[in-house]
């Protein structure tokens, strides 16, 4: 039996005469690791605000975790995590601190946030790093952290905008390791990537072009469906037809 | 709860662990104090004058040594033709040139009319006029000895008293001056920056999209800064009774809540600022203009609003620490209860609502 947490239909959103997102409709099931792929400007960001209940949507209906995105967003907030693009700790604030913070606006317990920030900071074995500034690690870190900090509070859908942004591919595999077991754990996995290998780690995918989804489907089936050999070369099938141009 | 006392103990932390800052929140006060207190005094102390004596006899004498032994005056040049005069202005060295005609005491003695010249340099008028007036007193309190007993038929003796600051000193007008710009830049425009830089780290964006409430965040935001500036309130007022000897005339109890009024209306503003800017840089100089700089000119303290034009006139009244300084000169150098400042207090609880339900209302918990 199949859970669905994310349901989209027709999503809409205008600013003035420009519309961001147009008439976006899809599912995401539980435990799924849904690729949100689209080129800059395509509209992800502000599909992926609306979600989350930073963005009032123009028309349209959608639920999150089954709260609806016009009038719960405050049931919604209870149970996403959210990791923006241009990660989002406090530089001037140690690990631990950090931690705490995060844990703490989520309202969990001293006990349980003892707990979890001893077998998050051996999970990333950044535990000789506790008492660190957290400016003074690298990126790769930086972002590992931030992920584990916006998962700590076993949300139902975690939010990944660009996560890997300007990280080495290492790293980047360590920080897919991370979804993957996230998924594991039953926590759905919704991210925005502009790197098509990172396509491929996805259980389903979908295109965005021009503020609408051009393609939906697992990445094998995309190959196929698109005669491509690469995720790389179906998204440029799709996204050599966009209008618009990076903002 | 908790989540409102685990956010002010972050605030906190950025602000220790920001000792450079932090320094200069706490050092501020006494920096102003000090530089209004001794450097920027507009009281005048041995201001250097010169002289030229035409007549050279006891009475001319007399009044030269009795400007020198002034706490005023100090005479640093003798003068010898009227062309020196204008030399020793243009040197920069005195502020006032007191010129004797020749046979001043026979005319003083004989035909009632002698006169002294008193130039002084005019550039800047308020230091003139308030050296002439100074050297005038001397001169005439001469004059009066002279008289000694013989009474003048008819003479109006005005006898003036200065209420409440009797040594004229301008300590008395610039503590509660100070106090109005301190609170001002601590609590507004460090209120204002610590929230923007939040949406410049894109924090923000991950608190918005927590269940954490907006009120909470305001609060959180608001609640250390208000602590830090009853702080400096504590310093000035140390300062200002210790080194000044300025006295705490009224209750201090009364002082300390209307300060913390107006902490609260300033960090109102600064609540508002941060809902207009998006960068630290640009909530910082936003308070500078729209809050320092109104503080300074048409705050009171500076330049009295009486003489200022109507259209200025009007504009104080929107300005918070005109109604701050008011309400510290009554409680604090007049010794005045509640009953005297009350309606002032009423007008900065009304701008601090205004202004709360305005940021609150255009705080964004949405980005679009």
């Amino acid at each position: 039996m199949k859970e669905t947490v994310i349901k989209v239909e027709n999503l809409t959103k205008k600013f003035g005469d420009f519309i961001a997102t147009n008439q976006v409709s899809f599912e995401v099931e539980k435990g799924e690791i849904f690729g949100f792929l689209g080129a800059n400007g395509a509209g992800k960001t502000t599909a992926m605000r609306m979600l989350c209940g930073l963005s009032i949507p123009s028309s349209g209906s959608a639920t999150v975790a089954g709260f609806d995105v016009y009038r719960q967003t405050e049931h919604i907030k209870q149970n996403i995590g959210y990791m923006s693009q241009k990660f989002s700790l406090y530089e001037d604030l140690t690990v631990k601190e950090n931690i705490r913070f995060y844990a703490g606006i989520y309202g969990l317990s001293k006990q349980v946030i003892k707990d979890k920030m001893t077998s998050l900071l051996e999970q990333l074995q950044m535990t000789a790093e506790e008492n660190s500034l957290v400016k003074s690690l690298p990126l790769g870190w930086k972002q590992k952290l931030a992920f584990s900090v916006a998962i700590l509070h076993e949300p139902k859908i975690v939010f990944l905008d660009e996560p890997t942004g300007g990280v080495d591919p290492v790293t980047r595999r360590e920080f897919w390791n991370l979804i993957y077991e996230a998924a594991e754990k039953g926590i759905t996995v919704f991210v925005t990537t502009h790197y098509m290998d990172e396509a491929e780690y996805c259980n389903r995918v979908s295109i965005m072009v021009d503020g609408k989804i051009e393609a939906l489907d697992t990445p094998r089936n995309l190959k196929t469906t698109f005669n491509a050999g690469s995720m790389d070369e179906v998204f440029l099938q799709l996204a050599r037809g966009a209008k618009r141009t990076a903002d | 709860m908790k989540q409102f006392f685990i956010f002010v103990k972050k605030e906190f932390r950025h602000i220790f662990r920001d000792r450079k800052s932090l320094l200069i929140i706490i050092l501020m006060p006494i920096v102003q104090i000090i530089l209004f207190g001794f450097a920027l005094t507009n009281e005048i102390k041995n201001s250097n004058i010169a002289v030229l004596d035409n007549a050279k006899d006891g009475s001319s004498r007399a009044i030269i040594q009795r400007l020198d032994a002034s706490r005023y005056f100090n005479v640093s040049q003798i003068l010898n033709t009227q062309a020196d005069i204008e030399t020793a202005f243009k040197s920069g060295k005195i502020r006032l040139a007191v010129v004797f005609q020749p046979g001043f005491r026979e005319s003083l003695l004989h035909t009632n009319h002698a006169q002294v010249q008193l130039i002084a340099d005019a550039s800047d008028p308020n230091t003139a006029t308030t050296v002439t007036n100074y050297a005038a007193n001397i001169i005439s309190d001469y004059q009066k000895e002279l008289n000694g007993q013989v009474q003048v038929p008819y003479a109006i003796k005005p006898e003036i008293r200065m209420l409440y600051n009797p040594q004229l000193k301008g300590a008395y007008n610039f503590v509660p001056g100070v106090m109005a710009m301190i609170l001002i830049l601590i609590a507004a425009m460090m209120t204002s920056v610590a929230i923007v830089r939040e949406k410049e780290i894109n924090t923000m964006e991950v608190l918005l999209v927590s269940p954490l409430k907006p009120l909470l965040f305001i609060l959180s935001k608001a609640i250390p800064y208000i602590f830090l500036s009853l702080v400096n309130v504590v310093t000035i007022l140390l300062v200002s009774v210790t080194l000044l000897e300025v006295p705490i005339n009224g209750s201090l109890l009364l002082l300390m809540g209307e300060s913390l009024l107006f902490i609260i209306t300033a960090v109102s503003l600064g609540l508002m600022i941060s809902t207009l800017t998006k960068t630290q840089q640009e909530a910082q100089m936003f308070s500078l203009m729209a809050l320092l700089l109104p503080t300074l000119l048409l705050g009171g303290f500076m330049f009295p609003i009486e003489s200022m034009p109507l259209p200025l006139r009007i504009i104080s009244n929107v300005v918070p620490s005109k109604w701050f300084f008011l309400i510290v000169k009554d409680v604090m150098i007049k010794g005045l209860g509640f009953s005297a400042v009350w309606k002032e207090s009423l007008i900065l609880a009304g701008m601090s609502l205004f202004l709360l339900a305005i940021s609150f209302k255009k705080f964004k918990t949405r980005l679009a």
